[in-house]
């Protein structure tokens, strides 16, 4: 009975041991998880700060340098916040030449362009989109193609062309080559793809024209694509430099990248204080148009669903 | 209100064709249901009458004039989607003024009619909501009224019952009826579930492969079926159906050319001494509904069902049922109904006993 007891009591001591190893062996590996778990999300943050600074540095050094005096932009290593911000660069920067012109002539152009695009583009990416028609493949086919050809490649064509219809130096000789957009069609069908038939069916039994489908119905519906385009549209021929450079010969319509450029030559010194702020001047209503627009821009790519 | 004809109509997508020599005519004022299997063309069949598909050959008319060349929205019908087609950057207002809109309505006349129609259907409340904030009855009630809105000669309705759960679908399709006695226009609906055609028609067209199969009221299509798609579509369970030759001792007056026999699940009684044609057999299933049970039956000839009303479940293993005489369906080799056919009480017939 004793003994009965005693072994009793040893075999419960043994399954208490072992319990306590079993535990602490799974403490070890649920603390082993944790730490792995850990590890790779401090990786995680350092890997996006690495990718934030990599963007951002630029951003900044041009901040830093367009508010430096011209020998301060000079030491090395560079000082990044300088000691007495130089407003005065941006007025330098601005009277450089006929800033305010070529400020004027960017916002013709950009937003002109933008306009062509948007009359264009819309009815292209519907039909291709709704309508089955012969040539259809074929005639998207050419849309599509007519992405994969550098503009080095036209520019000379285009510039005879401009220059016989006598549009050289004129807004509308950089808008009209830009009229419309393959990328745009390209993308602005996809999104109207995805629409059901069902919705264009009611609506052509609730008596809508196609013109008010496109306007009520699919524009709408495509806003984050639109949006999204409008961006990178804005941004291209905002920033465009080359398509400026070879179809303008003097000021009257030249844009802003162009008089960027010409802080440069100033002197024969590179002042860059004076070029980056000239540079801040050019890409700030890119930031302000991004900046409003970046709720619809990664909707556009996240969300493409039509419910 | 409108009356509805399709004359000869044919329908072909690319080399099949859908929907041959199509021929009927839709009561003014009917509540009229095109039920069939999937693929069976009654919802091409809806189409071609709302517009939205043209059809190769033959005439529509609506009101007695020809629509053929008429697009959708100058044929004065008004559709409901399965899946509603909601305008989702629309509000519910907008959703339901978009065609008096494009219609040229003025806008007080306008604020009146969706002030009106809302209240009907219960959306006062939600007018300012996009469809994405609604649930689905309420999503259906958009749809309801935005068909309703235009007062229409002609209700299309495409299975817009069918993403609604059970006990919804109950509730809008009572909704329906209810609507249809209170406009009184012509209600065209399709459905695939024959219950619902049943529960909501006046008039029901059960197609099958682009054919109509019958049209008839429900009462008639259950009792009196014209085939033997008809007789195995309606109902639940579906007729029972066995091949004439495994039909023993069954004697038949002007039986020839008679190649099925079909009774009702519920006209099989069980275990009642009466005369009529016997067959025995192993319970295979026991179902039990509440009022109803039913039971799935092997006997030698073929596997059928039987259905008891307020009676307690079974328990035995076999059983024996009797189907009266004058409950038998008689069919030919084609699935034609053949009618005047009697089966004779003679002798104990008995088939597949065990």
């Amino acid at each position: 009975m004793n003994q009965a007891n005693r072994t009793i009591g040893a075999g419960g001591a043994e399954a208490v041991i072992g319990r306590q190893t079993a535990v602490r062996a799974s403490w070890r590996r649920i603390g082993w998880r944790r730490a792995l778990r850990l590890c790779l999300r401090a990786a995680n943050v350092l890997a996006l700060l690495a990718l934030v600074l990599v963007f951002a540095m630029p951003f900044f050094w041009m901040l830093s340098t367009s508010l430096k005096t011209l020998p301060e932009t000079m030491i090395f290593p560079p000082e990044w916040i300088p000691s007495r911000p130089v407003w005065e660069n941006f007025s330098t920067a601005w009277n450089t030449g006929p800033f305010l012109k070529y400020f004027v002539n960017s916002v013709v152009v950009a937003v002109g362009i933008l306009i062509l695009q948007m009359l264009t583009i819309v009815p292209a990416a519907y039909a291709f989109a709704r309508y089955r028609f012969a040539g259809a493949k074929l005639l998207f086919s050419i849309v599509m193609v007519t992405l994969m050809i550098p503009a080095q490649l036209i520019f000379l064509p285009v510039y005879l062309e401009l220059s016989a219809l006598k549009l050289l130096n004129t807004h509308l000789g950089l808008i009209l080559p830009f009229a419309s957009s393959a990328f745009g069609i390209f993308l602005l069908r996809q999104a109207f793809m995805q629409v059901p038939e069902e919705l264009l069916e009611a609506a052509r039994l609730d008596q809508a024209s196609e013109w008010k489908i496109i306007v009520r119905l699919m524009v709408p519906l495509a806003k984050p694509v639109l949006v999204t385009f409008t961006l990178f549209s804005f941004i291209a021929h905002w920033n465009d430099y080359f398509w400026p450079l070879v179809m303008t010969t003097n000021e009257t319509a030249r844009t802003l990248p162009l008089g960027i450029a010409k802080i440069r030559e100033v002197e024969g010194v590179a002042t860059w204080n004076v070029l980056m702020a000239g540079n801040l001047i050019l890409v700030a209503p890119i930031l302000v148009v991004f900046f409003f627009s970046q709720r619809h821009i990664i909707r556009a790519f996240v969300y493409n669903g039509v419910k | 209100m409108a009356k509805i004809e399709l004359l000869g109509i044919e329908k072909t997508f690319k080399d099949e064709t859908v929907i041959r020599n199509l021929n009927l005519t839709i009561r003014d004022g009917s509540f009229t249901v095109l039920v069939g299997p999937s693929g069976c063309g009654k919802s091409t069949t809806l189409r071609m009458i709302a517009g939205l598909e043209k059809q190769t050959a033959g005439e529509i008319r609506i009101g007695g004039t020809c629509v053929n060349d008429v697009p959708p929205g100058k044929r004065n019908v008004a559709m409901v989607f399965q899946n509603y087609a909601l305008y989702p950057t629309m509000t519910v207002r907008g959703n339901i003024e978009f065609g008096l809109k494009n219609r040229g309505m003025p806008g007080k006349e306008r604020q009146s009619l969706v002030h009106d129609i809302s209240e009907i259907v219960g959306l006062a409340p939600y007018l300012d909501k996009k469809p994405q904030q609604l649930s689905g009855g309420q999503r259906q009630r958009v749809a309801l009224a935005r068909a309703m809105v235009k007062q229409p000669q002609v209700f299309i309705l495409d299975e817009p019952l069918s993403n609604l759960d059970a006990k919804l679908r109950n509730q809008m399709r009572t909704e329906l009826i209810q609507l249809h006695k209170r406009l009184g226009t012509t209600f065209v609906y399709v459905t695939h579930d024959q219950v619902e055609a049943m529960s909501m028609g006046d008039e029901i067209v059960v197609m099958d492969k682009g054919v109509i199969q019958q049209a008839d009221i429900p009462s008639k299509l259950y009792h009196d079926p014209a085939n033997l798609f008809t007789a195995q579509f309606i109902g639940t369970p579906a007729m029972n159906i066995i091949d004439i030759r495994d039909a023993y001792g069954l004697e038949l007056e002007n039986g020839e050319g008679v190649s099925y026999v079909g009774f009702r699940p519920e006209q099989a009684l069980i275990g009642k001494s009466i005369e009529g044609f016997r067959l025995e057999g192993e319970i295979v299933t026991r179902e039990s509904l509440g009022a109803e049970n039913v039971y799935q039956i092997r006997s030698r000839c073929c596997t059928f069902f039987a259905k008891t009303y307020l009676e307690p479940l079974l328990t035995e293993a076999s059983a024996t049922v009797v189907v009266p005489y004058e409950q038998l369906y008689f069919f030919g080799p084609n699935g034609e109904r053949r009618r005047g056919v009697r089966a004779l009480a003679k002798r104990l017939a008995t088939a597949g006993g065990v």
